[in-house]
């Protein structure tokens, strides 16, 4: 009985403090106010958003929200306006957001028609494709799913790419086993080790990954995309004030140059802490997503 | 805080394209239980065995109990899972190496799994064990051999029962720390609870209805256990020894 007592109280403390913070203004007050905007960014994801050898974040996707802040703090006249960071993981940045911890999450968040029920993304900045990896000596062609069969695929749990591989594999009878593993870094793992004779990953992850191995030119990536991806800055959901100011800011950046500019710094040349080349131009998916911005979670769009 | 509580996502089609996340949860605490358990029963039976070797007469058996305590004690849970899946393959001989990593789904997880949460926790069992063995007046023992029973004799008969009837509050501590430890296990991609919850969330993205299942899910199963372990512990309560003042306070 008093197990039950202590929860509902506990309950009933959620909820209340859910109905208090929910009444507050937007974050453009929040902005005013504090001076401070809070990027949330993960730490591992190469190149979008990671640690550099200084352990400050660096990235494509931080960078473009560094961009943003200061259109943000030029829009809204601010006298000063100072960017903090907090690392997420992907199981942290939706309550983060939602608590009003962090303002925007950097990384490389897929924008899907689900997630616009709890957050709002701003314009897509990448477009991944899903694609297969493998170790050349494994005997499989990464651009067919079906030479995988009687063989293992690594991707992601609970991820897109594992469901798309696991919808192919149910659809055509490949007869693939799908390992599901902790995130991009096991995958790779799975495949390095032997465990897996390919991974599902999007490419921008496959590349970093790939080029931050040991020997890279022991893989090979696929260049056949499964299914289109978009990313997106993580903005709150419900604030519209807050989504334009950040969304025209976005938008600015692509029109003026600086996204395609960044793109270059972090795919098409050397990029901290250990100086490799990603070497992956830019998709044309991406071109058509740049020039004409859209938020939609939509992959045909972007087809 | 704006968020769109939802319970009705534990009946969406989940990441796999055929079931509900309900449904997977529900398949993810089996893991849990399947994982748990017969890790506990390697641990228990072990256990036991490590517990005599540390307490018996035998200078060499007691240092073999030391050793291994120390060794599966003092290394971290999280590191000890990744020696199991991922570098154990790599130092045994190459066919049987490569047998452990084409192990199908989601086998290849689950042995590494259970080797990693067996040895550990034999390790934890044998230490209450002996510190149940221990706490035993001397004279139990020593009553044993003058009776004529053999050392071996005196521990089944005398030593063990005793002992394993004291234990049996912390071993249900024991039991419900194994059944949370087993989530460690998601680290390499066994979709146990909260390997299934994590997977919810990322999909769905309505990660507080994801972990407020599964907290609800291990609430449950250690709240059976512990009423098991309870009635356990009333049953076998020896009058006279520590434990049976339980059974005059319920």
């Amino acid at each position: 009985m008093k197990t039950v007592h202590v929860l509902s109280t506990a309950a009933l403390l959620c909820a209340t403090s859910l109905v208090a913070t929910a009444a507050d203004s937007g974050r453009i007050e929040k902005l005013r106010e504090t001076g401070t905007l809070v990027l949330g960014h993960p730490e591992s994801s190469v190149p979008f958003a990671y640690l550099d050898g200084n352990q400050k974040p660096v990235g494509y996707t931080v960078e473009i929200c560094e961009a943003v802040a200061e259109k943000i703090k030029a829009t809204l006249n601010l006298p000063k306006l100072e960017v903090r960071y907090n690392p997420t993981t992907s199981a942290t940045r939706i309550p983060l957001l939602a608590n009003g911890t962090i303002d925007l999450e950097c990384g490389n968040t897929t924008n899907n028609i689900e997630r616009h029920k709890l957050v709002s993304f701003a314009p897509t900045t990448f477009v991944a494709q899903v694609v297969l990896m493998a170790r050349k000596d494994a005997g499989v062609d990464v651009n067919d799913p079906a030479s995988f069969k009687g063989k293992t695929i690594a991707a992601q749990a609970g991820g897109q790419t594992f469901k798309l591989i696991s919808m192919l594999n149910a659809q055509n009878n490949y007869g693939i086993q799908v390992a599901p593993a902790k995130d991009t870094g096991e995958t790779f793992l799975m495949v390095q080790s032997g465990r897996a004779a390919g991974s599902a990953n999007d490419d921008g992850l496959a590349y970093g990954a790939v080029a931050s191995a040991k020997n890279p030119e022991d893989f090979i990536i696929g260049t056949k995309g499964l299914e289109m991806a978009p990313y997106g800055i993580l903005q709150p959901k419900d604030d519209p004030a807050f989504k334009k100011v950040v969304d025209d800011a976005v938008i600015g950046l692509m029109k003026d140059g600086t996204v395609a500019r960044l793109y270059d710094k972090y795919f098409n040349s050397p990029i901290p802490p250990r100086g490799i080349n990603l070497k992956y131009p830019m998709s044309d998916a991406l071109k058509r997503a740049l020039a004409n911005p859209t938020d939609s979670g939509d992959p045909e769009v972007y087809k | 805080m704006t968020y769109n509580w939802s319970w009705q996502v534990f009946l969406d089609t989940s990441s796999d394209g055929m079931n509900s996340f309900l449904h997977n949860l529900l398949v993810g605490a089996m893991w849990t239980l399947a994982l748990a358990l017969s890790a506990l029963a390697f641990s228990f039976l072990f256990g036991c065995l490590l517990a005599v070797c540390r307490t018996a007469k035998s200078r060499p058996l007691n240092v073999l109990g030391s050793v291994y305590v120390e060794i599966f004690r003092n290394i971290p849970l999280l590191v000890q899972m990744f020696l199991w899946y991922f570098v154990l393959p790599e130092v045994l001989p190459p066919a049987l190496g490569t047998a452990m990593k084409q192990m199908g789904q989601p086998w290849g997880q689950f042995f590494p799994a259970l080797l990693c949460l067996s040895f550990y926790g034999t390790a934890r069992v044998c230490e209450q064990i002996r510190a149940g063995i221990q706490s035993l007046p001397r004279g139990q023992a020593a009553a044993g051999t003058a009776l004529g029973l053999t050392q071996v004799q005196v521990y089944r008969y005398v030593v063990l029962p005793e002992a394993l009837r004291i234990v049996i509050a912390p071993l249900t501590s024991e039991i419900m720390g194994t059944i949370k430890y087993s989530s460690i296990a998601l680290t390499i991609g066994l979709l146990e609870l909260t390997g299934q919850a994590r997977a919810m969330q990322e999909f769905s993205f309505h990660i507080f209805e994801a972990f407020t299942a599964a907290t609800l899910g291990y609430l449950i199963i250690n709240g059976v256990i512990v009423l098991a372990m309870r009635a356990l512990e009333r049953h076998y309560a020896v009058p006279g020894l520590i434990g049976s003042g339980v059974k005059a306070k319920l």
